[in-house]
């Protein structure tokens, strides 16, 4: 298998249900597979459950049946601390609305999942994330409060964020859903230039049609089915 | 997990609410202060009152008592053994007063390793002459230097030198007993003795205990001047009075001694027990007020961190999206909790103890209490440390709810609310 066609994560007959206020089946058999380097957009309908799929890739939720492989290791029923550890090694963030801690600095955000990883000194990290920040030209802001920025530049400080540890795959909860049409350009402009020149795996759930069309592939949902993949 | 970051988060957290934070240590701040001044104060006091009695008082004295003969003759007589006997009017046979060989019984007690310093007392009762009218008192002969060493006698010599009472033919008159007579310091008073001995002494300074009985009758001479107040022998001693390292040893070693020595030995406990009960009730309402506050200022901290954890649910879902695990966030806010009572309980003694500093500074007068001139405090580093712990303690729990519940907040179930 070439490093090319590597699977990064696989959802095999994922199955989920909300119980309140009734049982609700939302994801029906959920199966799909992304290699390495692949930029895949999910769209569907408002409650189709891409959201909760999404949550549930993430490690985040963990309350669903079926397996799920991340970098081809199951991860299904691991304990909390390790997915903890295993989503602040391999999976990068992006969520819809900026989520950025406006206690800190933009370059303390960035760098505090490298602090939690701790596998490089600080004065490296520190390095990194100023690196991080060029590539979103948002080096001269870096030492800004996070609530001092624009809604656009938060957004790019979050997937600056979601970069630093140089993820298997980004995951993206409607990154755009909340920016105007040229910061969404703007945030668009940077995922497709991560998908090109560093060939960065991400999974973007989306309802926005012209984003899902600038992805490599698109799975579609409907209903908690996947329909297209 | 490195701590640094956990630190370094919390810190964030704090200053973001930097006015509940600061409101919370205030409240832990506050309520250490009191309790460190109060513990201070009120045993300062407590020291103060019982010192009034128990440190003039020996922890065993050994004294001849003056009783009837326990063992009557008609119970010794073979003839009577079997009945029960009846004698009318028994009187106190004519035993000492005096401590039967007082020198072999001293020189005993001082080789005792329990023991750390005996002093022979002579008490006599006398009549003070003032011109035609006669007042009753006692003078109470001592070995200057080891009445000033045990018991604290120099304390309460509120005038003249106690030195002076090494020359014969001095007293030392209690100060009410010194106002009656109109006596002032070099005066001659004329004593006279139960046995009819009128001997002349010369009035060196005054005694003031604070009890205005004791004062208005005993007076203080040496033991020679007594024995010859008294007409007796160098070895004439009336009482022996110990003082011991460790004062619960007391009860015990009186009743072995008394055996040993077959002289009558009384014990501090029994004769004081009263003291002790008080100051332990005292010393318990104390702790009790202090720890309430405490408490209190846990339940501040409590609300505040609740508040906090409400305000910060997003910042706590992003850090467990990005990989922080529940122990992490706990951390967090048991630091917080924590950092608030290190800095509260800190700034809290050291307030505490200038608070005692300045107790200590207010005036507090009464004749009563001749020594004490201001507040006593007990500056005992007991109280800090309980201090210390207890904020801590109180902090870390009042944290460990609001922390518990910070820690399984649900990542999706905020970033899905939004």
């Amino acid at each position: 298998m070439s490093e090319k066609e590597k699977s990064v994560l696989r959802a095999e007959g994922i199955d989920k249900f909300f119980f309140s206020p009734n049982k609700n089946q939302v994801l029906k058999q959920v199966s799909f597979n992304i290699n390495r380097g692949e930029f895949v957009s999910v769209v569907g309908k408002s409650g189709c459950g891409k959201s909760t799929l999404l949550y549930i890739l993430s490690t985040m939720d963990t309350d669903y049946q079926g397996k799920l492989h991340l970098d081809e290791e199951l991860i299904s029923g691991k304990p909390h601390d390790y997915l903890a550890k295993v989503r602040n090694q391999k999976i990068g963030f992006v969520f819809q609305f900026h989520y950025l801690l406006n206690e800190f600095s933009v370059l303390e955000n960035i760098m505090i999942p490298g602090l939690k990883l701790g596998k490089v000194s600080r004065d490296e990290l520190e390095h990194r994330a100023m690196e991080k920040l060029k590539i979103f030209e948002m080096e001269e802001h870096a030492l800004k409060k996070a609530n001092q920025l624009s809604g656009g530049q938060k957004q790019r400080v979050a997937i600056a964020r979601a970069l630093i540890n140089d993820p298997l795959v980004i995951m993206g909860d409607e990154p755009t859903g909340n920016l105007d049409k040229k910061n969404s350009d703007i945030v668009f402009n940077k995922f497709k230039e991560l998908a090109q020149e560093f060939k960065q795996t991400m999974l973007i759930v989306t309802h926005d049609p012209e984003f899902a069309a600038g992805t490599d592939r698109i799975i579609e949902m409907e209903d908690g089915r996947v329909i297209r993949h | 997990m490195k701590w640094s970051l956990i630190i370094e988060l919390s810190k964030a957290l704090m200053f973001a609410r930097l006015k509940q934070t600061g409101v919370a240590a205030v409240g832990v701040m506050f309520s250490i202060t009191m309790f460190v001044a109060l513990l201070g104060f009120m045993n300062g006091l407590n020291a103060m009152l019982d010192g009034l009695v128990l440190n003039r008082t020996p922890h065993i004295r050994f004294y001849n008592e003056i009783k009837p003969n326990p063992n009557q003759p008609v119970d010794e007589s073979p003839e009577f053994s079997g009945s029960l006997n009846f004698i009318r009017s028994i009187k106190p046979s004519t035993s000492r007063l005096a401590i039967h060989n007082a020198e072999k019984i001293i020189q005993t007690l001082e080789s005792d390793p329990r023991v750390l310093g005996v002093s022979p007392k002579i008490s006599s009762q006398v009549f003070f002459n003032v011109g035609t009218i006669d007042l009753t008192g006692v003078v109470n002969g001592i070995d200057v230097e080891k009445e000033a060493q045990l018991f604290s006698f120099t304390d309460y010599v509120t005038s003249g030198n106690y030195e002076d009472l090494n020359q014969t033919n001095t007293i030392l008159l209690g100060k009410g007993l010194a106002d009656r007579m109109l006596a002032d310091i070099g005066d001659v008073i004329q004593v006279t003795t139960a046995q009819g001995n009128q001997v002349q002494l010369k009035v060196v300074g005054y005694y003031q205990s604070g009890l205005g009985d004791f004062d208005n009758a005993n007076s203080f001479a040496s033991i020679t001047t007594s024995q010859k107040l008294l007409g007796e022998s160098p070895s004439y001693i009336t009482d022996i009075q110990v003082k011991l390292y460790d004062l619960d040893q007391a009860p015990p070693m009186a009743r072995e001694l008394e055996q040993i020595f077959e002289i009558d030995a009384d014990d501090i406990q029994t004769v004081n027990a009263q003291f002790e009960t008080g100051t332990n009730i005292r010393t318990l309402i104390s702790y009790a007020v202090g720890i309430t506050l405490l408490v209190v200022s846990g339940f501040g901290i409590y609300n505040i961190l609740n508040m906090m954890i409400y305000e910060k649910l997003d910042t706590i879902a992003i850090l467990k999206a990005i990989g922080f695990n529940s122990t992490d966030v706990n951390r967090i806010f048991i630091t917080i909790a924590l950092s608030i009572g290190v800095i509260g309980g800190g700034i809290g003694l050291i307030l505490g103890f200038l608070t005692c500093l300045g107790i200590d500074q207010i005036p507090f007068e009464t004749e009563a209490l001749p020594t004490i001139k201001t507040f006593p405090i007990d500056y005992n580093p007991k109280y800090y440390l309980i201090g210390g712990s207890f904020s801590l303690i109180t902090t870390y729990f009042a944290g460990f709810f609001p922390a518990r519940k910070a820690s399984g907040v649900d990542p999706v179930d905020i970033i899905r609310g939004k």
